[in-house]
């Protein structure tokens, strides 16, 4: 007979970030645990709030699966000596498999003769094994783990109770002093303690006691309140995911308010407003149908609706103080000019090694100016792009984002415009902090782009020049993020400039610096590698094959667009039969040309036909690959070195390289090596593994 | 209700849970986890539950009196448990039933908020305590203080009086909470607040505070050679009010900034293993003859 079971863990509050993780964890976890343990069940139902996680197992099998399978011994002319006795070996097999030799029977596999012995597990009472779930309980994971009263576990929050029941029976084991048990709690104010006679009343015992153990259902209800908001007041109510998420997860009876706030207000920027709302309120914030911000504001109180314009009047008041302070700090800012800010920014530290904020603004402002040198833009462009740059960071020292400190750049731009810059420097001012996460928007205009590459240079030079190189989880300046927003800026951007001069400028700059970099040589390297490392991760998100991002990232990123589109022709070509004759003679190339020591071919020691006919397609195709490639025509270039692939072929078909007479092999090698430094400059096509798909 | 009777109310509450109730400290301090009484109590295994009000100076906050929500000085109500009881989040809320906020008319919740103090190598995990959207309290399970770890944990709740006050009371300006009976918080601490935060931005003698700061320091590590944890540890918090007045006043340039809160740190770090080893020395005398 199959019956159920529920599992539930009872904490103070978790932090809403950690709920949704928490309950997919228990529920896969369980999963797993009870297919190890073979025992069958019909379903898996997982629970969340901020107070518990829980789950649910229908239908569990009372006892284990009983296994019937049979051990393979060793050969029977092993297993038997030449009286036909059984050998140490055999008896040493059948002890280990708990059988004695009584057990063997032998059967053929593939024309020899092996012993075997069957086996017979028999399934172990489930109600035994169900205290095991302790450990599926102790090894959720979580961001952050905490200790509490006398107890040595670290969790995310307190444990306050456990239920453990199979079908009406608990199934007894202790967390950090706490005892499994029959009984839950309804919700903290609303609700009474509960006493579960069978694990199916769960989710509806919860409910009658205010408590929404779905999270889908809690958000669910938070949804529909707010879409009868809209409909009635005529409102258009934007919902952001995360938002969503997060609030579903702090209350475990969702009941919706709207609140209001002084029309005046508005005249705050939008930013100011929807920060105070959703960032720390946790409200929604409210839009007419053309998309204007109203002064209202929608919030989620976990409870009822008891009273709720009390709740609706405190909430009112704590938005208004913010605002209020939010409207005083905007005068305040207003009353000086982007000058004194700058000044101030001379007292502000940015990295102890790497002095202030004010001389990193100079150095931003000097890797801008060399970078649209070399971008070639026109002088207004540039000349505005330094501007931005030079006042880049000047709202990082105003009240508004002193307080508000995820609107920096935001204000700098609305501050920017107020204090009479030119528009296009005041948007730079606010597109230099882009992409301002994983997956955020770019700059749009020339002078942003410009501008946010030599801010993050400028972070990711100067960091690894005094030692702060990122690991595993640990990158406290976002460096890997940062580097992800350079690549991304260059590839949309199509900029034709290599990685490895933007570095170069940039190291440039700080050994002219009072800066100490212990050993120049090292932090280049170094600088290499994560920039290499970070295209890696880049292509991978993109999809491509690990062999051809490894193919053409083996020395430099180069050219960001351009190292693209060779990775995109190469994946391609990758399944195409044609080319693999091409690969095939560029790796028999690139493998010889590292015996190779370089020395001037010599056309009059050129003794076959197909010596001098590689050497002349070589001197033909190098010219147009070179013309192709300064045009970044990935294609068109590797169709151009895809033409030495024949002549390779016939000069392997006719020549001994490794020549006895060592001028002629020397001058062999050297051509060798002058087609290898072709094809690397594409690609290094030795990395790419040949699939065979047809 | 006024503040008086909001402060007797939380000493009566939280003295029935068997609380000390000691009386706020007399070296000028940031934050009440600065008091011995927290900071220095919750170290080691011995059981520690205390209570009292702290007034907190923040010189950088001082706004002569003008702003409705910022102080020069405001009072938190310091609650300490070691260790923390399991009951802990039940004790709290009936504190707010006692102090007449019913949670069936409002909506009450934990909100993640974790804690950290660098300059006291401290840091804890909790919650801030939302009443219908508004902070009110401060909830930590400390984990680390002095940079040594927490063994077993304390329990800290830090109300803010005039917060939960102004909410009480309904009053949007703090100057216009009621004390008690006829006195306003304007009555008392304006004319301080006026003239402490023209005292910080103008008057003070960058100078003789730069002198004492360093006085303060040696006699700290003076005292500490000595043995003498709680003097030391007094000298600390001197040093530490000294640098705010310096810092508000804006005379601490970068540089220097950190070189002061790592000095603060060091000394802070250096009396907390000094008070543990003490305090092992003399035999935990608070811990009862089962514990030992």
């Amino acid at each position: 007979m199959a019956k159920d079971a529920l599992f539930e863990i009872g904490l103070e509050e978790l932090p809403a970030r950690f709920v949704d993780d928490a309950e997919q964890q228990l529920l896969e976890k369980t999963e797993i645990w009870l297919k190890e343990l073979r025992i069958s069940f019909a379903s898996v139902t997982s629970y969340s709030t901020p107070r518990r996680i829980a789950v649910f197992i229908q239908d569990m099998a009372e006892e284990q699966t009983t296994i019937e399978e049979e051990a393979k011994g060793p050969a029977e002319k092993i297993a038997k000596d030449a009286e036909g006795n059984w050998t140490k070996a055999a008896i040493g097999f059948t002890k280990g498999q708990g059988k004695t030799p009584d057990d063997i029977y032998t059967k053929e596999i593939n024309g020899t003769s092996y012993i075997f012995v069957k086996k017979h597990i028999d399934g172990k009472q489930t109600k035994e094994l169900l205290p095991g779930f302790k450990e599926i309980i102790l090894a959720l994971q979580f961001a952050k783990n905490m200790r509490w009263g006398k107890q040595t576990l670290r969790y995310a929050r307190p444990i306050r109770w456990l239920v453990a029941l199979f079908d009406n029976e608990i199934i007894p084991f202790e967390i950090a002093g706490v005892r499994t048990g029959n009984q839950t709690f309804g919700h903290r104010f609303l609700g009474k303690p509960i006493t579960l006679v069978n694990p199916n009343d769960y989710a509806a015992s919860l409910a009658q006691n205010y408590v929404i153990a779905d999270a889908k259902q809690r958000e669910n209800l938070i949804v529909n309140g707010i879409k009868e908001l809209e409909r009635k007041e005529g409102f258009h109510i934007p919902v952001s995911r995360e938002l969503l998420n997060e609030v579903r997860n702090l209350v475990e009876y969702p009941t919706v308010f709207m609140g209001s706030f002084d029309e005046s207000f508005l005249k705050l920027p939008s930013e100011v407003l929807i920060t105070s709302m959703a960032e720390h309120q946790r409200y929604f914030p409210v839009k007419s149908k053309d998309g204007h911000l109203l002064p209202h504001f929608v919030g989620v109180r976990n409870g009822d609706d008891y009273k709720l314009q009390t709740v609706v009047k405190g909430n009112e008041k704590v938005l208004k103080a913010r605002l209020s302070d939010a409207q005083f700090f905007y005068e305040e800012d207003h009353k000086h000019s982007v000058n004194h800010y700058l000044q101030k920014l001379e007292k502000v530290v940015f990295q102890e090694k790497l002095g202030t904020i004010s001389d990193k603004v100079n150095r931003i402002m000097h890797i801008t100016e060399k970078l649209a040198e070399m971008l070639n833009v026109d002088n207004v462009t540039k000349q505005r792009a330094v501007r931005a740059a030079q006042i880049s960071k000047f709202d990082l020292v105003t009240n508004m984002v002193n307080e508000f400190t995820e609107l920096q750049g935001i204000m700098g731009e609305k501050y920017a415009m107020n204090f009479g810059e030119e528009k296009t420097v005041a948007k730079a001012v606010a597109e230099h902090y882009m992409p301002r996460h994983a997956n955020g928007k770019l700059p749009e205009s020339a002078e942003g782009s410009i501008v946010s590459v030599a801010d993050k240079l400028d972070t990711i030079v100067g960091c690894i020049s005094v030692g702060y190189i990122p690991t595993g989880s640990q990158d406290p300046y976002g460096l890997r993020r940062q580097a992800l927003g350079i690549l991304k800026t260059l590839q949309k951007n199509e900029w034709n400039i290599t990685v490895e001069s933007l570095l170069d400028i940039t190291l440039d700059l700080y050994q002219t610096l009072d800066i100490e970099i212990k050993d120049v040589n090292k932090v280049s390297a170094e600088l290499n590698e994560f920039f290499l490392m970070r295209a890696s991760y880049l292509m991978k998100e993109m999809s491509i094959p690990q062999d051809i991002i490894q193919a053409v990232l083996y020395k430099q990123v180069g050219i960001v667009g351009y190292t693209m589109e060779k990775a995109s022709i190469l994946s391609e070509k990758r399944n195409d039969a044609d080319f693999k004759q091409v690969q095939e003679a560029f790796t028999r190339v690139l493998n010889l040309s590292k015996k190779a020591q370089f020395t001037e071919v010599d056309e009059l020691l050129f003794e076959t036909a197909s010596e001098q006919e590689l050497f002349q397609q070589y001197l033909s195709v190098s010219a147009d690959y070179l013309d192709k490639r300064n045009s970044r025509d990935a294609n068109l270039a590797l169709e151009q070195i895809s033409k030495l692939a024949e002549p390779i072929h016939t000069f392997f078909e006719h020549n001994m390289v490794m020549a006895e007479d060592e001028k002629l092999r020397k001058n062999r090698l050297s051509l060798i090596r002058l087609v290898a430094k072709l094809i690397y400059d594409f690609a290094d096509m030795t990395r790419i593994e040949w699939k065979q798909h047809f | 209700m006024n503040i008086q009777e909001m402060i007797l109310t939380l000493q009566k509450h939280w003295s029935d849970q068997n609380c000390i109730l000691t009386q706020a400290y007399d070296v000028e301090k940031g934050a009440g986890t600065m008091s011995p009484m927290t900071l220095l109590r919750s170290l080691g295994p011995e059981p520690w539950n205390v209570a009292y009000v702290e007034p907190s100076r923040r010189p950088a906050d001082g706004r002569y009196g003008q702003n409705p929500n910022r102080l020069y000085q405001h009072h938190q109500f310091q609650v300490i448990m070691k260790p923390s009881p399991n009951n802990i989040q039940d004790l709290y809320l009936d504190s707010l039933k006692a102090l007449g906020i019913d949670p069936l008319e409002h909506d009450i919740r934990f909100v993640e908020d974790n804690w950290e103090n660098p300059t006291l190598g401290a840091a804890g995990l909790g919650w801030e305590v939302w009443l219908d959207g508004m902070e009110i309290t401060q909830f930590t399970y400390f984990q680390q203080i002095g940079g040594l770890e927490a063994n077993p944990i304390t329990v800290e709740l830090t109300y803010g009086l005039e917060r939960l006050a102004s909410y009480i009371q309904n009053k949007e300006n703090v100057f216009d909470l009621e004390w008690t009976a006829g006195v306003t918080v304007k009555d008392i601490f304006f004319q301080p607040e006026f003239e402490h935060s023209t005292y910080t931005f103008e008057e003070s003698d960058t100078d003789m505070l730069f002198k004492l700061f360093s006085m303060y320091e040696l006699e700290a590590k003076r005292t500490m050679e000595n043995e003498l944890v709680f003097p030391a540890y007094d000298y600390v918090l001197k040093c530490s009010h000294t640098f705010n007045l310096l810092d508000a006043k804006g005379v601490i340039s970068v540089t220097e900034r950190t070189g002061y809160i790592s000095r603060i740190r060091n000394l802070a770090r250096s009396i907390a293993k000094a008070y543990v080893a003490k305090r092992e020395e003399l035999g935990f005398p608070m811990l009862t003859k089962e514990e030992k």
